[in-house]
């Protein structure tokens, strides 16, 4: 990567000033011209002073605090209150692009929601050899009780937040689909109020499509899973401990229907109730944001108080519907993600249209070799890890990182899998020091109910720290608004 | 509406309430001991007697010091009723049913908080003056309730929060009233003298009342200010006035039309609010005040646990499993 120039005066903003690097950068090519998609954006910049722009970002960090757009850390009964930095260079994504990406996700989610009715039912992926049966039957994600489940419409991955990273081919690359809980949607959606606050006049100008009625498609997509006409949904929290709490609770607020917790539940006769001011009220339908195995402490972790007891009994009986159903997280492991191309063509008969990363799995010897003599280049990942952890990045480690991860590897080769690392895209990024381009990855999302759906938006996480490749909230990653435009 | 939910808007209620009382306690207490003659000592222990944290109090503390029992009251989170206890436990039930409150509301009760958590780091209760602080608290906590008043709908919730507001100020008013018996003369002989005149108006001025009070019964007379403050029909902090308020959110709730009551919270709260209704201040001199404000907030605790039976009380669906099996 080659190094940048610190400038923070957008005016200046041309290929001197903001060298591209080996990677791809959102707003200018390799020549160092603005892409057509960015250009009304540069040109609203150019005629705001350096002054206004820092004011911007100050306004949109306060707003955030104001709004409670915050992440929990707790002790005692002092609520820590992080903000998850939102920048105010958005990321802009021109149609065509994006109708390639949508393209993409529906055919995969599509592809996922068959394997996964698959394998706990007929397993034909199984038997047809597409999949090692050890991999699915053997992983700790597979959840007996739901063998033989059919759930309401045959739909079980719901909700999904597929993240996306564009290598320096400027190609989009699948890595990772988040199939259990994904979170940030919130996110996207105060993003855009705030980010709508400092640029009101281009939204319009550049033709930028809403996400506000995310909500609205939310509740009609639970409310579709329902054999009711008119069913009682509810979110199903953990607490106010859990760090989405903000997003639990801002999702019943935004859909209008009630934030329950496992104490509020009770269930009765195979159904489920609420625990009102006036007795017992059945409740139809769940967006459950508690894990698969912490939702019933008698089907599933005995020791989970979180959940609610009888309720997956209460599931199978067809008096509640689940979202998204339980036992979808087998499919999003990282092991299983190497198999995905093939399941859509073994499912669909149909080419991917969105690539994988090559994917290197620590359990096939040969490539277990190529992993322990190139450990250097490669990215290695846990396969049941997330949020960044457990994860060594080659190139910037250190040669006992790579001797440890070589050792804990031949330890436990099914729990490892490595990519090559690539050289995610950057936009341009407001910081101390200037501005700067920082990396990025891509988080849309995808709603399955009577159709697939894919919310023209999307949660842009960005690696806030120079050079950074790890996006995650939790390891300094702030967040941008995403654009995505009508033309 | 989710009992939990119900719980916690109702403990909202109480605790803001709670809030907004204690600084006019203290407030109050202020400006009484300014206006003390010189050779008196200011009393702060009365005080931490009606509010029933003594004994709480007496382990912390050697002496009743202005800056001790301003702590203590005000900015002591190991006393459960001080006003950042109770800040805090306000927005603790707040961020619970967070998706319940409007916007505004949470934005106006986070922004107490952090103004609570600011004077507290700047040690308020060490400068020569607090007042400003408990203004501050009364004129925030106001505002959340001209907000609340013209903003949340007249749904179940908003009886709920009512209920545990009125409950809450009449338990607290009739503190006040005891403060009062607290607050010693230096011997019988100044009962009616201007000393004596004094605490009793600044006993209605903490609850807003002087100005109402001289207009309806015109002298300060001690009976006469008891009668206000425990028994006033129209007056919005008497005692009467909240348990009438309290019940008629329970009605509300229940879908009572206003005879008899359909459970015991209704049953509890009608009974003691009949009774105040067909007081007469005499009676309760002869019973003695103290005793009859003793036995009235006792009262008052005892239709909180009824609300909290009939409406609260959430089933421990884990120990139930087996009795709801088929």
């Amino acid at each position: 990567m080659k190094g940048y120039i610190y400038f923070i005066d957008f005016r200046k903003m041309d290929t001197k000033n903001y060298p591209v690097g080996d990677n791809f950068d959102e707003m200018f090519n390799e020549k160092g011209e603005c892409r057509w998609h960015y250009s009304e954006f540069l040109d609203h910049l150019k005629k705001t002073s350096s002054k206004k722009i820092s004011h911007l970002q100050h306004a949109a960090n306060k707003n955030q605090v104001a709004m409670g757009m915050t992440f929990n850390v707790y002790h005692d009964n002092q609520g820590i209150e992080k903000i998850l930095h939102l920048d105010i260079v958005p990321r802009i994504i021109p149609n065509q692009e994006w109708q390639h990406l949508e393209a993409g996700l529906k055919q995969r989610i599509h592809a996922l929601n068959l394997f996964i009715h698959d394998i706990y039912n007929e397993q034909k992926a199984l038997k047809d050899k597409i999949v090692p049966e050890d991999l699915i039957l053997g992983s700790k994600d597979y959840l007996k009780p739901c063998i033989g489940l059919n759930p309401p419409k045959g739909i079980w991955c719901h909700i999904t937040g597929t993240d996306l990273v564009r290598n320096n081919d400027g190609n989009y690359y699948i890595l990772e689909d988040n199939l259990r809980c994904p979170s940030g949607v919130s996110y996207m959606l105060e993003s855009r109020e705030i980010i709508k606050r400092a640029y009101p006049d281009l939204f319009n100008q550049l033709g930028v499509m809403p996400v506000s009625d995310y909500p609205v498609k939310l509740l009609k997509m639970l409310q579709f899973i329902s054999n009711k006409e008119k069913p009682v949904v509810g979110v199903l929290t953990p607490g106010i401990y859990n760090s989405a709490y903000f997003e639990h609770s801002y999702l019943a607020l935004q859909m209008g229907v009630e934030l329950v917790s496992g104490v509020d539940l009770i269930t009765k006769g195979k159904k489920v109730y609420m625990q009102t001011t006036k007795g017992l009220e059945q409740i139809d339908v769940l967006y459950r944001r508690i894990d698969d195995t912490f939702l019933d402490p008698l089907s599933f972790n005995p020791h989970s108080l979180l959940g609610v007891p009888g309720i997956f009994e209460a599931y199978k009986a067809g008096n509640i519907a689940l979202a998204n159903a339980p036992g979808t997280g087998v499919a999003d492991d990282k092991a299983v993600y190497a198999y995905v191309p093939k399941l859509i063509k073994y499912y669909l008969g149909e080419e991917p249209i969105l690539q994988n990363v090559p994917t290197y799995l620590c359990r096939e010897e040969q490539d277990r070799k190529y992993v322990l003599e190139n450990i250097e280049q490669l990215v290695v990942k846990e396969t049941n890890a997330a949020g960044g952890y457990g994860m060594l990045i080659g190139p910037k480690a250190s040669k006992a990182e790579h001797v440890k991860f070589r050792e804990l590897i031949k330890r436990n080769p099914t729990n490892y899998i490595a990519q090559p690392t690539l050289s995610l895209s950057t936009v341009p990024t407001l910081t101390d020091e200037g501005l700067q381009g920082r990396h990025v990855d891509l988080r849309p999302y995808i709603l399955y109910g009577e159709n697939i759906e894919v919310i023209p938006g999307a949660l842009t996480r960005v690696a806030l720290k120079k050079g950074s490749l790890v996006v995650n909230s939790s390891q300094g990653g702030g967040s941008k608004d995403t654009w995505v435009l009508y033309n | 509406m989710l009992s939990r939910v119900a719980d916690s808007i109702y403990w909202l209620g109480r605790y803001l309430e709670r809030a907004e009382n204690y600084a006019r306690f203290i407030d109050v207490n202020y400006n009484l001991m300014l206006d003390l003659p010189p050779d008196m000592k200011a009393q702060w222990e009365p005080l931490v007697y009606a509010t029933g944290d003594h004994d709480l109090y007496v382990q912390k503390h050697k002496t009743f010091e202005r800056k001790e029992v301003v702590y203590f009251l005000a900015f002591d989170t190991d006393n459960p009723n001080s006003i950042i206890s109770s800040i805090n436990f306000a927005r603790e039930n707040a961020r619970v049913i967070r998706e319940n409150l409007t916007k505004e509301t949470w934005e106006k009760l986070n922004g107490l908080y952090h103004y609570v958590q600011r004077s507290a780091d700047k040690k308020e209760w060490s400068k020569d003056d607090p007042r400003a602080f408990f203004d501050g608290i009364k004129n925030q906590i106001l505002l959340l309730y001209g907000l609340a008043d013209s903003t949340v709908a007249r749904t179940e919730g908003w009886y709920f929060r009512q209920l545990g507001l009125f409950l809450e100020r009449a338990d607290k008013t009739s503190r006040i009233v005891d403060v009062k018996y607290h607050i010693l003369l230096p011997s019988p002989n100044w009962v009616g003298t201007p000393l004596d005149f004094l605490h009793w108006t600044a006993l209605l001025k903490s609850v807003t009342a002087f100005n109402t009070y001289r207009r309806l019964y015109g002298n300060i007379e001690p009976s006469k200010v008891v009668e206000f403050l425990l028994l006033n029909k129209y007056f919005p902090r008497s005692v009467f006035y909240c348990l009438r308020e309290a019940e008629s959110c329970l009605h509300k709730i229940s879908g009572n039309g206003g005879q008899g009551y359909r459970n015991s919270a209704e049953k509890a709260i009608g009974e003691l609010r009949s009774n105040l209704e067909f007081t007469d201040v005499s009676e309760i001199i002869e019973t003695g005040l103290h005793e009859y404000i003793d036995s009235l907030q006792l009262k008052i605790n005892q239709v909180s646990n009824k609300i909290h039976s009939n409406f609260f009380q959430i089933k421990d669906n884990f120990s139930h499993q087996n009795s709801f099996q088929e």
